[in-house]
C-alpha cells in the first residue's frame, strides 16, 4: 500500500521499526513478565531523536505533528504496545503545554521533552471520574501567589516515572466544568507524592499509578491557558491525542497479523501447512483487510489533524474506536490461529492479545466516543461535503 | 584527536556468488552494507572524539556505491566522509587498497589514530591496518578490544591475544584494528540521518591523490587471485544400511578392510 509519506516521514517510520527489532524484541517478554518500566529503551529512543518528533523546530523539536507521533507509536507498538504508550504518554504529556503554553513554559520545559531527558505525563482521571471527565474532584485553591492543589489522580501513564506533568483540577468548584484549569507540576513539588503502581491485564511494561497531592503549592505561572480554560482545553487534546491510541492499536494489530501468518506458514497438521486451509486463509484475509483499513483511518485522521482542521472530534473517534476495535479482534483471531501454544506463555501472541483490551478503554471508551459521533451526525444538517 | 577510521563496504549475506571470469566476488543485487567489524571502528572513534574531542573522518575505497556506506558513517557519528573511487581503482589487493588509502589519508589534515575493523567479512585477510601503519610509518597494534587512555602523545590499549589481554601503550600517531568486543555500535538518530543525507561526500579519483595510476588498483596489486572455489567436500561418511545384525556385520567387515582391526 501506499501512504504517501515523504522522506523524513519514511526515515522516521524506519528508524522506529529498527530500535522495536533491536532493543525492543528481545526484552518485550520480561519486561512484560516484570512489568518493569522501559528505561533502557526510553533512553535509545531520546538518542535516536523520536520525542523530537512531535516537538517544534524552535524548541529544538524536528517539528513534525500528529503523523509523525503516530508513526512512531505504531512502529514501537508492532513489538510491544507497553512500550509504545509510555513513549506516546510524554507526548501527551505535552500536548497543552505545546498548544496553550506560554513561551516561558515552552521555552523552559520543552527543550527537555524534546532530548527525552526528561518524560512527560498527563494527569485527568480520577476514581469518580473516567468517561465523566467533568466529575473530577481535585482541586486549586488559589493562594499566595500560587495554587494549592489537593486531590488523587487515578491510571496515570508514566505515573513516578515521568518528572513533568499537566494536571486537571477545579479552581472554582461551583462552575463545574468551566470551573477547570491546567497546570503544569513537577516531580518533587513538595506535596506531590505517588500511590500505588496498578497491576495490569496488559501493556505492563508501562506504569500506571496514582498522583497523590496534599497541600501541594504550584506557583501561578505553571497554569497552562486561562483559569477556566482547563476542561475545554483537555477535549481538544485529546481529540488530538487518539489518533496516537489509534496507531498503537493498528501496530499490535500488525504484529500479531505477521505473527499469525508466519505460523500458519510453518505449522503443520494433516500433512500441510495450516495456511493451505481455506478456513485459516479466511481469518488471515479479514485480519489483513482490516489492520490497513485501519492504518489508513489513522492516517488520514492524524493528517486531518496536521493540515489545520478546526474540529476533528469525529474523524478522531472513528480512528481510534475502528484501530482499537481491529487489534481487539485481529489479537483473538491470531491467538486462534495459533491454537494451543497461543494461549502458553512462551509464545508472543497471547500478551498481544492483553494489550490490545486497553486500546478499546482508555482515551474515551469505544462507547463514550461512538456516542460523540452519533451526536455529530445529529447535529449534522443535509449531505456532508 | 583527528581520527580517520577506514570503513569498507561489503556484501551483507554469507551467500555470495563468484564471477568464474574474474574470480570476484558478484556484488550486483546483492544489499550491501559497512564491513562489521568497521562499525566497531567507527563506534570507538566516536566514542574518543565525544570524549577527547577532534573529529571523525570516514574513508572508504570502493565503488561509487559506497558512498552509501559512507552516508551511513555519518548517520552513526563521523564528521566527514571521503570516497577514493575510479575504474582504475578497481581490482586492487590488499597492498594496492593500503597504498591508496596511505595517499588519501596524508594527504588529510594531520590525524592522531587511525582506526580498521580487524578484516572485512569479504576478504577476510585482516592486511590493510598493518599494510597502512608501514606504509606511513607509524606504529600498529592489531585486535584491540579496549582503549584505556589517550593522553595526546600516547595511547594505552589492551589488546586481545589467545589466552587473555596485553596492555601495549603506543604513540601517536598509530594505526589500530579493533575487535567486536570492543564496544555496543550504536543506532543512528534522526537528526544525524538528516545530516548524512545531505552530507557532501567528495569523490577522490588517483589525479586528486596524485598517486601513479599503476601503483593502484588490479595493475597496483602484488597478488592476484588465480581462482576462487568452494571447497569440495572429500570426506563422506558411510551410512550403514540393514538392521542392527547387518550393520555390526558390515561395520566389522570394514573395520577389518581398512586394517584397523
Amino acid at each position: 500500500m501506499e501512504y504517501f509519506l515523504n522522506e523524513q516521514q519514511k526515515m522516521i517510520k524506519s528508524l522506529a521499526r529498527r530500535i522495536a527489532e533491536e532493543k525492543i524484541l528481545p526484552v518485550r517478554a520480561e519486561l512484560d513478565e516484570k512489568e518493569e518500566f522501559p528505561w533502557a529503551i526510553m533512553k535509545d529512543l531520546a538518542d535516536a531523536d523520536m520525542f523530537r518528533v512531535f516537538i517544534p523546530e524552535e524548541y529544538e523539536g524536528l517539528g513534525g505533528g500528529c503523523l509523525e507521533l503516530c508513526l512512531v507509536t505504531e512502529e514501537l507498538s508492532r513489538a510491544c504496545s507497553g512500550v509504545a504508550i509510555s513513549y506516546a504518554a510524554s507526548a501527551l504529556g505535552s500536548f497543552l503545554l505545546l498548544e496553550y503554553g506560554s513561551e516561558e513554559q515552552k521555552r523552559k520545559y520543552l527543550p527537555d521533552i524534546a532530548s527525552g531527558k526528561r518524560l512527560a505525563a498527563f494527569a485527568l482521571t480520577e476514581s469518580t471520574a473516567g468517561s465523566d471527565a467533568s466529575a473530577i474532584r481535585t482541586t486549586a485553591e488559589r493562594e499566595r501567589g500560587g495554587y494549592v492543589i489537593n486531590g488523587t489522580k487515578q491510571f496515570i501513564t508514566n505515573g513516578g516515572e515521568a518528572e513533568i506533568y499537566t494536571v486537571i483540577a477545579l479552581t472554582d468548584k461551583t462552575r463545574g466544568p468551566r470551573g477547570a484549569s491546567a497546570f503544569l507540576i513537577e516531580k518533587d513539588t513538595p506535596g506531590f507524592s505517588f500511590g500505588k503502581k496498578e497491576r495490569k491485564m496488559g501493556i505492563r511494561a508501562s506504569s500506571t499509578r496514582e498522583l497523590i497531592f496534599r497541600n501541594c503549592l504550584v506557583p501561578e505561572e505553571n497554569m497552562i491557558g486561562r483559569e477556566g480554560m482547563g476542561f475545554i482545553m483537555t477535549m481538544r487534546l485529546l481529540d488530538k491525542s487518539r489518533p496516537g491510541v489509534g496507531a498503537q492499536a493498528v501496530g499490535l494489530a500488525q504484529g500479531a497479523l505477521e505473527a499469525a501468518v508466519d505460523y500458519a506458514r510453518n505449522r503443520v497438521q494433516f500433512g500441510h501447512p495450516i495456511i493451505s486451509l481455506q478456513a485459516v486463509q479466511l481469518m488471515l484475509a479479514d485480519m489483513a483487510i482490516q489492520v490497513e483499513a485501519a492504518r489508513l483511518l489513522v492516517y488520514a485522521a492524524a493528517r486531518t489533524i496536521d493540515n489545520g482542521a478546526k474540529k476533528f472530534t469525529e474523524e478522531s473517534a472513528m480512528a481510534k474506536v475502528f484501530a482499537s476495535d481491529t487489534a481487539m479482534k485481529v489479537t483473538t483471531d491470531a491467538v486462534q490461529i495459533f491454537g494451543g501454544v497461543g494461549y502458553m506463555k512462551d509464545y508472543p501472541i497471547e500478551k498481544m492479545m492483553r494489550d490490545a483490551k486497553i486500546t478499546q478503554i482508555y482515551e474515551g471508551s469505544n462507547q463514550a466516543l461512538r456516542t460523540a459521533i452519533a451526536s455529530e451526525l445529529r447535529k449534522r444538517k443535509g449531505m456532508q461535503e | 584527536m583527528n581520527i580517520v577510521v577506514c570503513i569498507k563496504q561489503v556484501p551483507g549475506t554469507t551467500e555470495v556468488k563468484i564471477d568464474s571470469q574474474t574470480n570476484t566476488l558478484i556484488r550486483e543485487g546483492i544489499k550491501n552494507i559497512i564491513n562489521p567489524f568497521d562499525t566497531y571502528a567507527l563506534e570507538e572513534g566516536v566514542r574518543i572524539k565525544e570524549r577527547y574531542g577532534g573529529k571523525v573522518i570516514a574513508i572508504s575505497m570502493g565503488p561509487p556505491q559506497a558512498g552509501e556506506a559512507l552516508r551511513e558513517a555519518i548517520s552513526v557519528g563521523a564528521d566527514e566522509a571521503i570516497l577514493l573511487s575510479d575504474s582504475a581503482l578497481a581490482g586492487a589487493d590488499t597492498l594496492a587498497t593500503a597504498n591508496t588509502l596511505a595517499r588519501a589519508i596524508d594527504k588529510l589534515e594531520p590525524y592522531d589514530l587511525i582506526i580498521c575493523g580487524r578484516q572485512t567479512v569479504d576478504g577476510d585477510t585482516g592486511q590493510v591496518g598493518p599494510e597502512l601503519s608501514e606504509m606511513l610509518g607509524i606504529p600498529f597494534v592489531a585486535y584491540v578490544s579496549k582503549i584505556e587512555e589517550i593522553d595526546g602523545e600516547r595511547m594505552r590499549v589492551q589488546r586481545m591475544i589467545e589466552e587473555g589481554h596485553e596492555v601495549i601503550e603506543m604513540p601517536l600517531p598509530g594505526v589500530i584494528t579493533v575487535v567486536k568486543d570492543i564496544n555496543l555500535p550504536r543506532l543512528p538518530s534522526l537528526r544525524r540521518l538528516a545530516k548524512a543525507r545531505s552530507a557532501v561526500i567528495p569523490i577522490w579519483t588517483p589525479r586528486e591523490l596524485d598517486i601513479d595510476k599503476h601503483a593502484v588498483g588490479l595493475s597496483g596489486s602484488a597478488t592476484k587471485v588465480i581462482k576462487i572455489f568452494s571447497p569440495q567436500r572429500v570426506h563422506r561418511g558411510d551410512i550403514l544400511q540393514g538392521d542392527l545384525e547387518e550393520q555390526i556385520e558390515r561395520l566389522i567387515d570394514k573395520l577389518k578392510e581398512s586394517e584397523i582391526i
